[in-house]
């Protein structure tokens, strides 16, 4: 069972070591001459203006949280998607109904413009 | 698996000290993933395939993200150390360890010894959560829709600038 | 492996109709213009009355439902046809009080019947998953509810406070349940009950399932605000819409009412005197302290609030009575209560103007002159809330008082008798100033609107037939008792 973890296992061990590597070596090798310039936070190039720290708008909130719903529901998919085949039509009508009802809840979010940015 | 268990859960708790001391809210939050990440470990291996996922996904994923927002929206600095209530320090100590023992006492009376180790870890798995869900819990399934419109129509009348 | 018969799908008809009319008002509220949404409120009173008749096509074919999780028995569907009736007086009762408070979306609505929905499924509901389902569903919504005047700062505490003690005692009910499972394996009531009914006790650790009744008590004697788990109740209900208030002081209290009899009068009956003396316990001080609190409140809403905090008290002492006697008389009870309760809520809350600002017991001095029709009808609920004969509420007490002598609690009952006498004091506080008192009312606004009089009119009726002929529906509560749990 565990075996087929294996793969994930070396995956985060090679993440580990080659991430490592890149912030060992560079700081290691690298020639650091800091200058007031180089220091400030980077910016797309532009001057940082004032905080990073500012208060956001709630709309961020609003929409992370219309995420996690529908991350939710996205989770029930994971386990019928594996036992679809057995489960038949039963399954299909069950997911079906499931869906419907949560797109009556995307409906509504999209008709009344909580995605809506300016709204 | 012994080790990685060790290893997962020394993580775990180390970096759930660091969720309770770091003084910027935004680090505790970081170190809060660190934590779900290795209970995500641990709970793969004890055979929870699915509970594993789903640790990463929602909680790791999802729900961090709305603790970032929130710390966001609020400009939570740094913490100032309010005058800690005396109730906190005199009550709070005892209660922890009291809790700490009757933990060990319950884990110490259900596995009295290392025997459990090898004992057929239930198959919890996507596959048996899914034969189990969309058979004999067809109904709360369902009725999980209803919970998350509750839940939408929540969201958008408290968040929202205009209803 | 099961599948899902036609019968199955008629046990759950009355939600299931309920839930699809959450949905359609759901989607339609974005369509609508600002100016017509109380047509969707007529639209969720039509569901109610849908669902309502539903009931009647559910109670032909009793019995249990996918995979013995929902028993559509007698019991269940009297509180499911309790429930509709709430969810109508709250409807009728909101229309003109959401437009006065220029509140007036569709989500209101949408909540309000799904609030209904999971109320519905922890009364028909034998399997403690979609108890809890049904209890988050209700919560979830009754939290949003409660801030739904969002403008207003005290509404917005009320739904803060609501939701963080709320889930926090949700999450006690749902840690009693996973010790209940970890015990024994199952979360199905009636597998429970039977596996209890063989060996009498918990086998394996009985310190433990001590521990999942008590978390699971702990859980739903916050949805009925019994004492010690009553602190939001004043606050919340002060502060939340007057409507919304209106609801949860019945609608969730009796649901959750509901699962403490299936749960600790039904599957974990044979648990004993242990269960009997926490409801003893937390009855006593449910009255003692919900009386003694009213006597000092000078705000009609937050006087009310202790008042349902007392009542709750008066229904534990029903359950404390154990199943043979208590359960009809707590049905009775919570009927009754539900009647009056919703008709004071709307009535004070039409009274107290926009923004709801008259709502001080001196607001109303003199409203017995002004307006003798509506300060009958205030002092009517307070007659019964107070227990008066030729009332329900004299009933009510009386059948809770005598099944708790016929099951010897003399020193429940002496208690329960000396606070209800302490009740009457500030219940006729707010007679007395309307009548005895010289004055102008400020509470005495704008005339009663028509949907507002259909709704008193069926608790002031309810109220009187109830107190002058309660036997017929004495029959009744006994009929919807038996089949526990």
């Amino acid at each position: 069972m565990f075996g087929s973890y294996l793969p994930i296992l070396v995956h985060f061990v090679v993440v580990v070591v080659v991430a490592g590597a890149i912030m060992g070596l560079s700081a290691w090798v690298g020639v650091k001459r800091p200058s007031r310039e180089k220091l400030s936070p980077y910016e797309c190039g532009i001057t940082p203006v004032g905080d990073a720290r500012g208060r956001f708008s709630i709309s961020f909130y609003l929409v992370g949280m219309l995420f996690i719903l529908f991350d939710v529901e996205i989770a029930f998919l994971f386990p019928w998607a594996v036992v679809y085949r057995s489960l038949g039509w039963f399954g299909f009508i069950e997911m079906f109904l499931y869906i419907v009802i949560l797109l009556a809840g995307y409906l509504y979010i999209w008709k009344k413009g909580a995605l809506d940015w300016t709204r | 698996m012994a080790p990685l268990f060790y290893i997962f859960a020394v993580l775990a708790i180390l970096a759930a000290l660091s969720v309770v001391l770091q003084r910027t809210p935004v680090y505790s939050a970081l170190s809060l993933i660190v934590v779900l990440c290795s209970l995500a470990v641990v709970y793969l291996l004890l055979g929870a395939e699915f509970l594993a996922v789903i640790q990463v996904i929602i909680y790791a994923g999802a729900i961090m993200v709305l603790f970032v927002l929130v710390i966001m929206l609020l400009n939570a600095r740094q913490e100032t150390p309010s005058d800690r209530s005396r109730l906190a320090r005199w009550l709070g100590a005892p209660l922890l360890l009291v809790f700490l023992g009757e933990l060990l006492f319950a884990v110490w009376e259900r596995f009295p010894a290392a025997t459990t180790r090898a004992a057929a870890l239930p198959d919890a798995g996507p596959r048996a959560v899914g034969a189990l869900l969309f058979r004999s819990y067809v109904l709360p399934f369902e009725v999980t829709s209803i919970l998350i419109l509750v839940a939408v129509l929540g969201a958008v009348v408290l968040a929202k600038k205009r209803l | 492996m099961i599948t899902v018969q036609a019968d199955d799908l008629v046990r759950i008809l009355p939600q299931a109709i309920l839930a699809g009319f959450a949905i359609l008002v759901m989607v339609f509220e974005p369509f609508l213009p600002a100016a017509r949404k109380t047509l969707l409120g007529w639209f969720s009173l039509f569901g109610v009355v849908a669902a309502g008749a539903a009931t009647i096509r559910t109670s032909f074919s009793p019995g249990l439902a996918f995979g013995n999780s929902i028993s559509a028995d007698r019991f269940s569907l009297f509180f499911i046809c309790l429930f509709l009736l709430v969810a109508a007086l709250t409807l009728l009762g909101s229309f003109h009080s959401l437009e006065r408070e220029n509140i007036n979306h569709g989500e209101f609505y949408a909540l309000l019947l799904m609030a209904t929905v999971g109320m519905c499924f922890m009364a028909a509901s034998t399997e403690l998953i979609m108890i809890f389902l049904g209890l988050e569903i209700s919560s979830l919504a009754t939290y949003v509810l409660a801030g739904f005047k969002r403008q207003d700062a005290l509404s917005n505490e009320a739904s803060l406070k609501y939701f963080l003690l709320g889930s926090f005692a949700t999450a006690f009910f749902l840690y009693g349940i996973a010790v209940v499972y970890g015990l024994t394996g199952t979360t199905n009531l009636l597998v429970l009950s039977a596996q209890l009914g063989r060996s009498g006790e918990f086998r394996p650790g009985a310190v433990f399932a001590w521990v999942a009744l008590l978390l699971m008590f702990v859980g739903l004697a916050f949805k009925v605000s019994t004492v010690p788990f009553h602190v939001w109740t004043p606050d919340v209900y002060q502060g939340a819409p007057a409507p919304v208030t209106a609801f949860l002081s019945v609608g969730p209290k009796a649901a959750a009412f509901a699962v403490l009899l299936r749960i600790f009068l039904g599957a974990f009956a044979s648990a004993g005197s242990g269960v009997f003396w926490v409801f003893w316990a937390s009855a006593i001080l449910t009255m003692c302290l919900g009386n003694l609190a009213a006597l000092l409140q000078s705000n009609v809403k937050r006087l009310l609030a202790y008042s349902a905090i007392a009542h709750a008290g008066y229904v534990l002492v029903g359950i404390a009575a154990g199943r043979g006697e208590g359960t009809a008389p707590v049905l009775f009870y919570l009927t009754v209560y539900a009647l009056m309760n919703v008709g004071a809520f709307l009535l004070v809350a039409h009274l107290a103007g926009t923004g709801e600002r008259w709502t001080r017991i001196e607001d109303f001095t003199g409203l017995g002159y002004q307006r003798p029709a509506v300060a009958a009808c205030l002092a009517a609920f307070m007659l019964s809330l107070a227990g008066f004969p030729t009332t329900a509420g004299f009933f009510a007490k009386f059948y809770i008082f005598r099944a708790a002598v016929h099951s010897g609690l003399i020193g429940l009952t002496i208690v329960a008798v000396l606070t209800s006498v302490v009740s009457v004091y500030y219940y006729f506080r707010l007679i007395v100033v309307m009548y005895m008192r010289e004055g102008k009312a400020e509470a005495a606004s704008a005339s009663l609107p028509w949907a507002l009089r259909v709704a008193l009119a069926i608790s002031v009726v309810g109220i009187f037939y109830l107190g002058l002929y309660p036997t017929d529906f004495l029959l009744l509560t006994n009929l919807a008792a038996v089949p526990l749990p």
